[in-house]
């Protein structure tokens, strides 16, 4: 392997910064590609991505509108068997991630931007904004997410946006925690002084010359928390205050068929849930590659 | 030490009160009439006046909040809207049983992930190290309800090895009631396995790597010493602080794990909580829930000085 191959042709001596920075980024985007984790993760989460998209024209049958005999086990004509109204599971399971894969990243996104702009603010300026911030956020952390998104969707009443406000809000402090301790090993550095001795107001410096320099971690929470919010509207949905039916949604078809497997009927719930399953490790294995390419 | 528990104790009573004023905004500002909420579009506004004169919920919004603050002081939440009775009372026994099979997943789990950190960390970069890494990124990231339905389904149903319920009969003596919980606990400990065993490894990596770890090994300590002398104490402090915040988080996934295998703890009875929208009684949990998490931080935080000299005289500085 020859590292030294540039693609572009730069006199010696005249390097720009901003080439030097895509040359990293590129040589960034060399190491992760070659790990299996990034690999296998991408690949399943493309895979669902065109179920989603997709949907009902790559489906064997109807999802929703075809009926046929309730909970046939898994056999040629249906692989993952039928549910109790005699859907085809494997139809169900495979839209069943279009939901989930609009509202989990919406609320991760939203975490993650209200959380890096707090977290900017608390790290950058400190002092009493800080301090009572840094109770706020304490306090959040204190209350387990699943438990104040019970309270918050019943007092509320479910819908798809409130479940992506509420989860997006409850990671807000999480990801703010984070940016804050990245901010806080930047300020320090010289080239905040350098622009604070320049006469740069507080909002440039914290926006131009920190945040590029906190991109990295920012990024891994943008993966991690993208895992989470899988984690949290699946087991939103399975406590029955997530997405309503008659979404196909995993955790909610797992929610509706559980009680069924004791009586050996494990079909329409184990599939679901591995689907769950796949998708939760998928965007981990990814958010891992990324954390541990971007820290070396 | 005196001073440092002191101050740590003013802190966490702060956070108390900003936790008991968050939960106060989200049951009680948040919709604008909580009798409303709770009886919902269609009831006759009679009916609606008539719960919320008996909720107190009709009362100004202010006087409310100093009532909600004075009550959690004296653990006193007022009453659930459905069995009319205190809601704490309903909520200790519950709060008892969930502690069981919260306790016997962290038996479980905290033994077998210090063990495989530690196992891990010191075979770095090797396969079984990239494999206890990958197994605890995989087992950390899935949803108990997830790991719970394949437990039932593979040990329950098809193997028939454990009772795919959790309650025991009254009667049980000990073992009896381990061999009901432990299927939900083993769901759970599977979710906890990952985050410890990870701090763990990285608390003892970057230990391993340490000047006076050199000097161990070179004054001729055998490995089995420095391990237990020099090793351990520094390295598990990461791990302490994680187990103490999941704690926490236990109480949350509990919900689902005690809905999968119908166990009626504290999980179960928020659930049956939200769905009968008895907002009493969830608020009373979520504050119940809020002081176990500070509890368990405090201990921690307790256990960490005592682990660490510098920390405890750094706070008394």
């Amino acid at each position: 392997m020859d590292s030294n191959v540039t693609p572009m042709s730069i006199p010696p001596g005249v390097t720009s910064p901003i080439s030097e920075r895509a040359q990293a980024r590129r040589e960034t985007v060399r190491v992760l590609i070659r790990r299996p984790a990034f690999i296998v993760g991408n690949i399943v989460i493309i895979g669902w991505v065109i179920c989603a998209v997709l949907g009902q024209r790559i489906t064997p049958y109807d999802p929703f509108n075809s009926f046929s005999t309730g909970h046939l086990p898994p056999g040629p004509e249906h692989l993952m068997g039928t549910d109790r109204l005699g859907r085809d599971v494997l139809s169900r399971v495979m839209v069943g991630s279009r939901d989930v894969l609009i509202v989990a990243p919406l609320a991760a996104i939203l975490g993650v931007v209200a959380g890096t702009l707090l977290g900017l603010v608390m790290g950058y300026y400190r002092g009493w904004v800080d301090d009572v911030l840094s109770r706020l956020v304490e306090a959040f952390l204190a209350l387990p997410v699943i438990l104040v998104a019970l309270l918050t969707l019943v007092v509320l009443g479910s819908s798809p946006v409130v479940v992506v406000l509420v989860v997006g809000i409850l990671f807000t402090p999480i990801v703010a925690r984070t940016v804050r301790s990245a901010v806080l090993s930047e300020r320090q550095l010289d080239y905040v002084t350098a622009a604070k001795l320049r006469g740069e107001l507080g909002p440039f410096i914290v926006s131009r010359e920190i945040f590029p320099n906190v991109l990295g971690p920012t990024v891994v929470e943008l993966t991690v928390r993208f895992g989470y919010a899988i984690f949290t509207v699946a087991t939103l949905s399975f406590l029955g205050v997530g997405l309503q039916p008659p979404s196909p949604d995993w955790g909610l078809t797992v929610s509706e068929e559980y009680p069924n497997m004791i009586a050996g009927i494990w079909w329409p719930t184990l599939f679901p849930a591995l689907a769950i399953a796949s998708t939760v490790v998928a965007v981990n294995l990814i958010a891992d590659s990324l954390q541990s390419v971007l820290n070396e | 030490m005196a001073r440092f528990i002191a101050r740590r104790l003013l802190l966490s009573l702060v956070t108390l009160w900003l936790l008991i004023t968050i939960v106060f905004i989200i049951a009680n500002v948040l919709p604008n009439d909580v009798g409303r909420t709770i009886l919902g579009p269609f009831a006759p506004q009679e009916s609606v006046d008539a719960l919320n004169q008996r909720l107190g919920t009709d009362r100004p919004i202010l006087v409310r909040y100093v009532d909600n603050v004075l009550g959690a002081v004296t653990l006193d939440f007022g009453d659930s809207y459905v069995t009319g009775k205190p809601a704490m009372p309903q909520l200790a026994s519950a709060i008892g049983r969930s502690a069981k099979l919260a306790g016997l997943a962290l038996a479980i789990t905290i033994p077998l992930a210090i063990a495989a950190g530690l196992f891990a960390a010191r075979r770095r970069d090797r396969p079984v190290d990239r494999a206890i890494v990958l197994l605890g990124v995989t087992s950390s990231s899935i949803p108990e309800f997830v790991t719970g339905t394949i437990l039932v389904v593979v040990v329950g149903v098809q193997l028939k090895l454990l009772p795919v319920l959790a309650t025991p009969p009254a009667t049980a003596d000990i073992p009896t009631q381990v061999r009901y919980l432990l299927m939900p606990a083993t769901a759970m400990a599977i979710v906890y396995f990952g985050y410890i065993a990870r701090m763990t490894r990285a608390g003892t990596i970057e230990v391993l790597q340490s000047d006076y770890i050199r000097t161990a090994a070179m004054k001729g300590l055998t490995t089995g010493q420095t391990m237990r002398r020099h090793v351990l104490r520094n390295a598990l402090i990461p791990t302490v602080a994680v187990i103490a915040v999941q704690i926490g988080y236990l109480f949350g996934g509990i919900i689902a794990v005690e809905k999968i295998f119908n166990y009626n703890g504290m999980g179960q009875t928020m659930l049956f909580a939200a769905q009968r929208k008895d907002i009493p009684l969830l608020t009373a949990g979520a504050i119940v829930i809020g002081i176990v998490y500070m509890l368990a931080t405090l201990t921690a935080d307790l256990v960490i000085a005592w682990m660490n000299p510098r920390i405890r005289l750094d706070a008394e500085r």
